[in-house]
């Protein structure tokens, strides 16, 4: 009879001599085991192998629904897909708000051919556009922390198929941030975004 | 005081739309020798070689931020004075407090529109 102190070392040296082995089959040894041994184990030792194959039942189930969920698609395929979507979006606004400034500075060009109030108006229009234009850098700013984003969670990804077994490159773990790079939090929401007054404010607080 | 429109102005920012921008701007009021730079390294250069008046920079930019462009001004025996505005989308206390510590003369938050930029660059000159 195997002596109750001897089985979880025997189990974690077992875990560590056959570390990619199926949970599945852990499941079946166990429940063969118990099966050979209804007469002979103690009644600690049986609860022992009965949670040891509850647990391995639990891991397999877990693999067959991350398996069914296809995460290897999401990291090959669905998010490089959305980041290239996103990627194409800052390409075609950049052209166009390049197409938008060309025709802006054909207008100011006239200016000088212009009588007053004529050329005051199309300097108020032009300026009014220029401003308008900046709408790229912030859009640009945004869709590149959402490109972030959808980076780390394919991180994630990648570990938990790692985790369960499914082959794929490890997990690599951030960078750590320069310390200058952790003030760069790019665009925020307008709900919790400071004003150019409040700035001028806080700015004023230091004189 | 009357301002000088003719000095060198030097937009930094790695954005080239948004420098086309700004360059428009500048030119709108009367501030026609403006000089551009990708990021703060090519700025550094260009400030240390050149004979500017004025900064106008964007922070968020690699491999030299605008944050560290400014800390090299301060730290430059002959640019420490030079007047340095930060145009840039980064709003948080945290970024103004860093900026005004290095020694940022003004602070533009992006998006802003060509009062706030005549009204800081006068703010600017007119105490440098």
């Amino acid at each position: 009879m195997l002596e109750a102190a001897l089985l979880p070392q025997r189990l974690a040296e077992l875990r560590t001599r056959y570390p990619a082995s199926d949970p599945e089959m852990v499941a079946d040894v166990v429940r063969a085991v118990l099966a050979t041994m209804r007469g002979d184990v103690t009644a600690p030792n049986a609860s022992l192998l009965t949670e040891v194959e509850e647990l391995a039942c639990t891991v397999a189930d877990a693999r067959a629904e991350i398996a069914a969920l296809q995460a290897a698609d999401i990291r090959a395929s669905h998010i490089p897909s959305a980041t290239d979507e996103l990627d194409a979006i800052v390409a075609r606004t950049a052209a166009a708000t390049n197409t938008i400034l060309e025709c802006c500075e054909t207008l100011d060009a006239l200016g000088p051919s212009l009588a007053g109030e004529a050329a005051r108006a199309v300097q108020d229009v032009t300026t009014k556009v220029y401003e308008a234009c900046g709408f790229q850098d912030i859009t640009g700013q945004r869709i590149t922390k959402v490109v972030a984003t959808l980076q780390a969670i394919e991180r994630k990804v990648a570990h938990i198929i790692e985790i369960f077994g499914r082959g794929t490159n490890p997990a690599t773990a951030p960078e750590a941030a320069h310390e200058t790079q952790s003030l760069l939090n790019g665009p925020q929401m307008p709900a919790s975004a400071m004003g150019q007054s409040d700035i001028d404010a806080l700015l004023a607080s230091f004189d | 005081m009357s301002i000088d429109k003719s000095m060198n102005v030097l937009i930094v920012d790695d954005y080239k739309t948004m420098l086309r921008i700004i360059r428009n701007l500048l030119k709108q009021i009367d501030f026609h020798n403006v000089e551009e730079a990708s990021d703060g390294t090519d700025a550094l250069v260009k400030l240390r070689a050149g004979n500017f008046g004025l900064v106008i920079s964007d922070w968020n930019m690699v491999p030299m931020t605008g944050l560290e462009l400014l800390v090299e001004v301060r730290h430059d025996p002959l640019l420490k004075s030079l007047p340095f505005i930060m145009i840039t989308a980064e709003s948080k206390t945290e970024n103004v407090v860093a900026a005004k510590q290095a020694g940022v003369s003004n602070y533009i938050v992006k998006p802003f529109n060509a009062e706030t930029l005549r009204g800081k660059i006068e703010k600017v000159l007119t105490h440098a």
